[in-house]
């Protein structure tokens, strides 16, 4: 079996972090990272606290702990995350089957990159990600009651 | 190869959590817009309309199959993540070790807790 050769990650932390020269899907990336470690964060809490419903423990409910005005934003903020990344993700996944990422072509100068090609998808997607942000604000702020 | 495999893995978890989660995230934070699956009065959270979930087994099934995915997705990501420090094989071993663990651990209790609660709402234990 082929071993995979590793590369020294030199630029450590700043290696994640660091959009450098490259376009803003570089930089849709680090956020895409940023909003999937808080959404980790959040499920893995989630997991436990609604799991104590097998006790008829209801932490969420009027009156509950999680109930509070800072949870409540705490939660809208998840939400955020979720439409971003979710949407984002969808790009990620097209872009790494191949598509919308235009054809193969002669390197003529001026070169193209397909980094252009790509744009618009990214441009389709944030706004999908609004859409989907609007309804929930909507509803955060209590303008659907 | 495995890598790739994971890595697959990893995009496909992904489709399947925008699905299910999507429809957790209509229920739970568009309820006052949507009213999906929360027939009694209050809020789509309330201890009423959860129990009428948990009693559907259709959601105790999703909800198993997205702690799953979701499990799966989010750990393998953290640890792409971490193995981009360029980490001892040693540690990488270990990193590995201690997500399967958290993750088959929080897997078991929330598959646990999703029958139990299913088990509660169809007998009617809670009113």
């Amino acid at each position: 079996m082929a071993e995979i050769k590793r590369y020294d990650n030199r630029l450590g932390v700043w290696g994640w972090l660091g959009g450098g020269r490259w376009g803003i899907e570089r930089y849709a990336y680090i956020l895409h990272r940023l909003t999937g470690l808080g959404i980790l964060l959040y499920f893995l809490m989630h997991i436990v606290v609604t799991s104590l419903r097998a006790f008829g423990v209801y932490l969420w409910v009027e009156g509950g702990f999680f109930h509070q005005p800072i949870f409540k934003l705490g939660e809208f903020l998840v939400f955020a995350a979720f439409a971003y990344h979710a949407m984002n993700g969808v790009r990620l996944v097209l872009v790494e089957l191949g598509f919308a990422v235009g054809k193969p072509i002669e390197p003529i100068y001026p070169y193209k990159t397909s980094l252009n090609v790509q744009r618009p998808l990214l441009i389709a997607m944030m706004i999908l990600a609004v859409v989907f942000l609007a309804a929930g604000g909507y509803e955060f702020l209590g303008l659907a009651k | 190869m495995r890598e790739t495999k994971y890595w697959t893995w990893h995009m496909t978890a992904g489709v399947v959590i925008l699905v299910l989660l999507g429809l957790h995230m209509v229920i739970m934070h568009l309820g006052s817009i949507t009213h999906l699956f929360a027939p009694h009065a209050g809020e789509a959270v309330s201890r009423e309309n959860s129990l009428f979930r948990d009693g559907q087994l259709f959601f105790t099934i999703t909800y198993i199959l997205l702690l799953g995915v979701a499990l799966y997705h989010g750990l393998y990501g953290l640890r792409t993540i971490l193995f981009e420090l360029t980490l001892k094989p040693a540690v990488e071993k270990a990193v590995s070790v201690v997500l399967l663990v958290v993750g088959l651990g929080l897997f078991g209790l929330g598959t646990w807790a999703a029958v139990a609660v299913h088990a509660i709402a169809i007998t009617g234990a809670r009113g």
